[in-house]
């Protein structure tokens, strides 16, 4: 599309004056000069990262904990494992709450309750990360003490209104007169939305939840005083967990080489699920079409 | 003409908010006929159609007065269920819109499927029927299982005919059945509504004028929301009684 619209442009500019073509090539210059302007960060990351961290990042990161500070040797077992089973957790709160919103939203638009609604997601979509966290800390922490639970909660909560966004969305791609069709044959209006235009939306729906996965799955904030952290491996979702992100933090705060390492493998780890999230995203959503 | 008819439209009127779309209208529609509604953009005949199956309950600001009766029954009556009332009522839009997630066979029986009717085989029965109603039958009858958004958009919409006649409507509405399909895709569904009106009563809402004389026996020419003229076929195309139906069938306007 960029190749192609370029090669016109310069093909038609060996028609133009000198001083047109030399503006023509300075502006083209500066457009890409803007656009690797923009990748640029990305590749830093990842050849910052991919240098300092994939000496670490071996059979040891991934079968065994932590060693003692000091010490050498260790992996993140423990962090990765914690991750998986929150995003687990979090995507149950995220998904159900949020596609429901959703539906709500793009299929019930002269409800009564739909401008509030759509308030709440709104104001939800722009609080703060740790605030979520403080909130956990309030309702589960105060009460239970830190665990893995309150921790998939704060995730739950930073991914409800990134659903609700995506599904109202795609919902609103489907087509009204396949809805009518579906009234028409004298089905009600839930059964309309459960079988006919939720199936339609499904690739759509994946997608955001994907995207709010690989969104959260790198957030320390929620975690700090939720999930906590521990340095064993641990199911238990009443009891402290760790994650990904504290493991970078507390390791890329400490003052032994070793751990920043491990923070650094971690990191690289991270951004590599991420990556693999949005690339399976963008999949799921072409094979759709 | 002494049957009971199958629909009454009687002092209808429909608003979209505080503007008429559809005025005083009073028609009724003999079982078994075809009956075709026709005039310029818009001139309501949509509009009146998609009240009979209430359709504008899900459009903001319309309100539809006076009564509709279907069988006897007010459309519109108190305690009167919408849902119920519109598996009574078979509707083919104008563009062909199969259920897109669906195979051919599940978008043919879906009005049963998803009411919870299981049984295979009687869903098998229901398909052929209603697929051989609709002319779709040898054509489709080796892919059932395939995607509907495969077949052509002939074929989609005669695939919506037979999901529609599968619920058995007494009454079947047609807006603009074929606007959106080729000369011989359109000559198959003019040539199924002679054999459809055997099983059901059809109401068909039509730009083309040449349409409504080739398929319909009953003819209504609606012009900006009022019914002007209602009458056989023949006579609206031969003998118009109001000189506004006239300028129209002659092609003067519209």
């Amino acid at each position: 599309m960029m190749s192609t619209a370029l090669s016109t442009v310069s093909r038609s500019s060996a028609k133009l004056s000198p001083a047109r073509r030399i503006r023509n090539t300075l502006m083209g210059g500066l457009i890409l000069l803007a656009t690797l302007a923009v990748v640029a960060p990305l590749i830093l990351i990842f050849l910052y990262l991919l240098r300092e961290g994939v000496g670490a990042l071996n059979l040891d990161f991934f079968t065994k904990t932590p060693a003692p500070e000091g010490e050498t040797g260790g992996g993140l077992l423990n962090a990765i494992l914690g991750s998986v089973t929150m995003l687990a957790m979090a995507s149950v709160i995220g998904v159900l709450v949020g596609v429901a919103g959703g539906i709500f939203l793009a299929e019930y638009p002269r409800h009564p309750l739909m401008p509030t609604i759509r308030m709440i997601s709104d104001v939800l979509a722009g609080i703060p990360a740790i605030v979520m966290g403080l909130v956990a800390y309030g309702l589960i922490v105060l009460v239970f003490g830190f665990s893995g639970l309150a921790g998939a909660l704060a995730l739950g909560f930073l991914m409800i209104p990134i659903v609700v966004r995506t599904t109202e969305e795609v919902l609103k791609l489907v087509p009204l007169n396949v809805r009518e069709a579906g009234l028409a044959l004298g089905l009600p209006q839930w059964l309309v939305i459960m079988r006919i235009v939720l199936p339609a939306a499904r690739g759509g729906i994946i997608t955001g939840v994907m995207l709010a996965l690989a969104r959260v799955a790198g957030e320390a904030a929620p975690l700090l005083f939720t999930a906590f952290g521990n340095p064993n491996v641990n199911f238990d979702p009443s009891k402290p967990m760790s994650a990904l992100p504290l493991e970078i933090y507390r390791g890329a705060t400490s003052a032994y080489d070793e751990n920043q390492r491990l923070a650094k493998a971690g990191a690289l780890l991270l951004i590599l699920l991420i990556f693999a999230t949005s690339m399976l995203a963008r999949y799921v959503t072409r094979q759709r079409k | 003409m002494t049957a009971v008819p199958i629909l009454t439209a009687h002092d209808v009127n429909i608003f979209y908010g505080s503007k008429q779309a559809v005025k005083n209208v009073h028609l009724e529609v003999q079982r078994g006929s075809v009956n075709a509604l026709i005039g310029p953009s818009g001139c309501g005949k949509t509009t009146f159609l998609r009240a009979i199956n209430r359709m504008h309950d899900l459009t903001p600001g319309a309100r539809v007065t006076g009564k509709i009766l279907l069988d006897g029954e007010d459309v519109y009556g108190p305690g009167v269920d919408p849902v119920n009332m519109r598996r009574r009522v078979g509707m083919v839009f104008q563009k062909p819109n199969p259920f897109p997630t669906m195979s051919v066979f599940d978008n043919v029986v879906s009005g049963l499927k998803l009411a919870g009717i299981r049984d295979n085989k009687r869903l098998m029965e229901v398909a052929e029927r209603s697929l051989r109603g609709a002319a779709l039958w040898e054509e489709v009858k080796d892919r059932l299982k395939t995607p509907a958004t495969g077949l052509s958009g002939g074929q989609q919409q005669r695939l919506c005919i037979a999901r529609a006649l599968a619920v058995e409507p007494e009454i079947l509405l047609m807006d603009e059945p074929t606007s959106a399909l080729d000369p011989a895709s359109t000559a198959k569904i003019e040539d199924l509504m002679s054999e459809l009106k055997k099983v059901t009563t059809i109401i068909i809402v039509t730009h083309n004028m040449h349409q409504a004389a080739r398929v319909s026996g009953t003819t209504s020419f609606f012009l900006n929301g009022d019914l002007v003229e209602h009458g056989v076929t023949d006579q609206i195309f031969t003998s118009p009684r109001d000189e506004r139906t006239e300028a129209y069938v002659t092609g003067r306007f519209g």
